[in-house]
């Protein structure tokens, strides 16, 4: 047991940080500046990462869920809007299913958002969302059931409907009832229930990731203001009453690295069924603490947390949908007492 | 990184299965029973000969000379087998090994370690709680000895004690931080009187209150050098705050497995809330056993005293007190209509935010230390 960074996973979170660091916004204002959006997308597929889960030559992954991870948490710490976890989750998915990476392709996941859309073999049967799409991407796979797993089917993405929905940062489109399943490209592509398990895996350590890396940046934030915002002629960071909402916070960031860092590790290295298991761990623990690290930032940020033009909020909505994604803490809980308590009150 | 064992760490966990197999005492959950701190001496004894206790601590003094992370492998085998936790006393090495003479440390540490010598640890006093260094209690140089005169308080095993690692004033005219020394004490000696504590889920055994009367300490049981007791403390209540040294996860991981089985035998009396408080006891059990692997990971660059301790500290009393909330929530109308054990893990889980430093002043030090807010 060694969990510290390989030297490789320290340079790698390195050039994370400086990179997001350059390009990710600073302000709200900043969200609106489409020539640096437009930069940030560009390095971030420059820096290769988006090919991070495709084929490394031997049917394997070229980088470990533990490498997207770092990504990923460096992304949400800057609340960099930019594709990444989408795009990811897609290529992983082609991968496991022997389909050639599509590029801007992203996964179609049910309403819920809690997993991927099983669709009709022709057209969809209920709304799907395609999740943290590019700026120009127009396809997303979905699942059609087959036997004892799936195939992959492809619904074009370019009907849907942009979703307004809680994320500043990342793109959500909603595609309607109807929409035409296409084959997947030519060839079969079966995806068994082992494989989907382990991309689910991924799933779970990426979003996880995220909400780590949005409680780690807006905890950042709001001790610099807290430090630096004066009441009662002092800084208001010197109050108890205000310290302790933030030693909490900073608890919680350390508790999430933890499950979160095992989670990404395990989507690789442990049997499927585990490697779920500790994305769902990772994933109950990161999307309440992050909840409360994002409503603690707004509630030490006071009048102005609560106004549009204040970071704090991009922060927060960001970390909404990371946890609605692949499905939020409540439904990890249930999925833990499915394979715990042997129990499935509550489940879908 | 790697969660995985490597070589070494999978023969010293198959040789513990192993062994537990056929030596695990079977005790109560600790905390709760009075029968575990009965025969806690025997398990640590009987741990430490079979080669399984004071891994990472040096062989010099009866350690194996392991990385600290070995001790989190002995955890989960511990939880698996549903055996008691290892004893919890890796901070009193770690303040002697950092304070002590290389003489304190070869006198001492071999009976600490292997658990023929017991060691109780004398900070607290009635008046001086989380304003520790504010204590009264004093130690007055007479010839070759020191005279101990005072009262101590939540003395851990005080009862079977044979030394006291204590903590005195030596020099009432410093600041009071500076005026404070540590000495190695003789429990058994006319000077000094343990009474016992009943704590609010009725163990008895465990903390205690200790009256020094005129007790005797010879010179060179002195820790450290004279005014270096606050250091030393400091040191002591680092590793005091953490999971990794205390060996709690294993203690945790044991409730919830016999949570998982209650609940398992017959779902459908449970509510959904119930099921779901020990679904989120298990996350924050499974938080603690990733977060002691990490933390004693980094220990491979080398053991920091520093106040990381404090939020290690706050994330465990949230796991111990999430814990106990599963257990009460689960023994439902049983917890007051009979003495059930889930109601003494309850009571007990909440002294957690309040032994070792409260969880008031754990927060004052990450705010002030860790994330660098000014002190108020």
């Amino acid at each position: 047991v060694d969990t510290r960074d390989t030297p490789e996973q320290a340079q790698l979170r390195r050039a994370a940080h400086r990179l997001t660091g350059e390009l990710a916004p600073t302000s709200v204002a900043d969200l609106d500046d489409g020539a640096r959006s437009a930069r940030l997308a560009a390095a971030v597929r420059e820096a290769g990462w988006l090919e991070l889960r495709d084929d490394g030559g031997d049917g394997g992954p070229l980088a470990g869920g533990v490498e997207a991870a770092i990504v990923a948490e460096a992304l949400g710490a800057s609340v960099a809007d930019v594709a990444f976890t989408g795009p990811v989750l897609a290529r992983d998915l082609a991968r496991r299913a022997g389909a050639e990476p599509v590029d801007g392709a992203v996964v179609a996941f049910a309403p819920a958002l809690d997993g991927p859309a099983e669709v009709g073999d022709t057209v969809t049967t209920a709304p799907t969302y395609a999740v943290d799409h590019g700026r120009d991407g127009y396809t997303a796979w979905a699942l059609v059931p087959e036997g004892e797993g799936h195939r992959l089917g492809r619904v074009r993405t370019d009907a849907g409907r942009v979703a307004g929905g809680a994320d500043l940062t990342r793109r959500v489109r909603e595609l309607p009832t109807g929409t035409a399943v296409l084959a997947g490209g030519g060839q079969h592509l079966f995806l068994g229930r082992d494989e989907l398990a382990r991309w689910t895996a991924l799933g779970l350590a990426l979003t996880s990731a995220d909400l780590l890396g949005a409680m780690r940046g807006v905890l950042d934030v709001t001790v610099a203001y807290a430090a630096e915002r004066r009441q009662f002629g002092a800084p208001i960071g010197s109050f108890q009453a205000v310290q302790h909402l933030l030693a909490e916070a900073r608890c919680l960031v350390e508790g999430s690295r933890s499950v979160s860092l095992h989670a990404s590790w395990a989507v690789d290295e442990l049997e499927p069924d585990d490697a779920v298991a500790a994305g769902r761990v990772a994933k109950a623990y990161c999307a309440r603490a992050a909840r409360t690290v994002c409503e603690t930032a707004v509630q030490v940020h006071g009048g102005i947390g609560n106004t549009w033009d204040c970071i704090v909020h991009v922060f927060l909505r960001r970390a909404l949908l990371s946890s609605q994604w692949f499905g939020d803490d409540g439904r990890q809980l249930l999925e833990l007492q499915h394979r715990r308590l042997g129990v499935t009150d509550g489940l879908p | 990184m790697d969660f995985r064992d490597s070589r070494a760490e999978a023969e010293l966990r198959a040789r513990l299965r192993a062994w537990l197999a056929d030596n695990n005492p079977g005790l109560p959950t600790s905390s709760t029973d009075d029968e575990y701190w009965a025969r806690q001496a025997e398990w640590h004894t009987a741990l430490y000969d079979a080669g399984f206790f004071g891994l990472s601590w040096p062989s010099r003094v009866g350690g194996h000379d392991l990385p600290a992370v070995f001790d989190a492998i002995v955890d989960d085998e511990l939880a698996a087998a549903g055996a008691p936790p290892r004893p919890s006393l890796g901070y009193l090495v770690q303040g002697i090994s950092t304070h002590g003479s290389e003489a304190i440390q070869q006198r001492f540490l071999p009976g600490l370690i292997s658990g023929r010598e017991r060691w109780c640890q004398g900070f607290s006093e009635p008046d001086a709680g989380s304003d520790l260094a504010s204590l009264r209690t004093t130690a007055v140089r007479d010839g070759a000895e020191y005279v101990v005169d005072g009262h101590k308080i939540w003395t851990s095993y005080s009862d079977v004690a044979d030394w006291c690692l204590l903590l005195a004033r030596t020099d009432p005219d410093v600041p009071k931080h500076h005026g404070l020394s540590a000495f190695a004490v003789p429990m058994r000696q006319p000077g000094v009187v343990q009474r016992p504590l009943r704590m609010i889920n009725g163990v008895t055994k465990e903390f205690g209150q200790v009256l020094f009367d005129h007790a005797r300490v010879p010179a060179g049981n002195m820790i450290g050098e004279p005014g270096e007791g606050w250091r030393l403390a400091m040191t002591i209540v680092a590793h005091e705050r953490e999971p990794g040294e205390l060996g709690y996860v294993a203690r945790y991981a044991k409730t919830v497995a016999d949570l998982d089985r209650i609940v398992r035998e017959r779902p459908s009396s449970f509510r959904d809330d119930q099921r779901a408080a020990v679904a989120w006891a298990h996350v924050q059990a499974e938080m603690l056993r990733l977060h002691v692997c990490r933390r004693l990971s980094e220990r491979l660059d080398g053991v920091d005293h520093g106040p990381g301790g404090s939020v290690d500290k706050l994330l465990m009393t949230w796991v111990e007190q999430s814990v106990g909330h599963a257990a009460l929530g689960i023994a439902g109308a049983r917890s007051v209509t009979d003495d059930d054990v889930a109601l003494r893990v309850y009571l007990y889980s909440r002294a957690q935010s309040v032994m070792g430093g409260t969880s008031q002043i754990q927060k004052n030090i990450v705010a002030t230390r860790i994330l660098g807010l000014p002190a108020g």
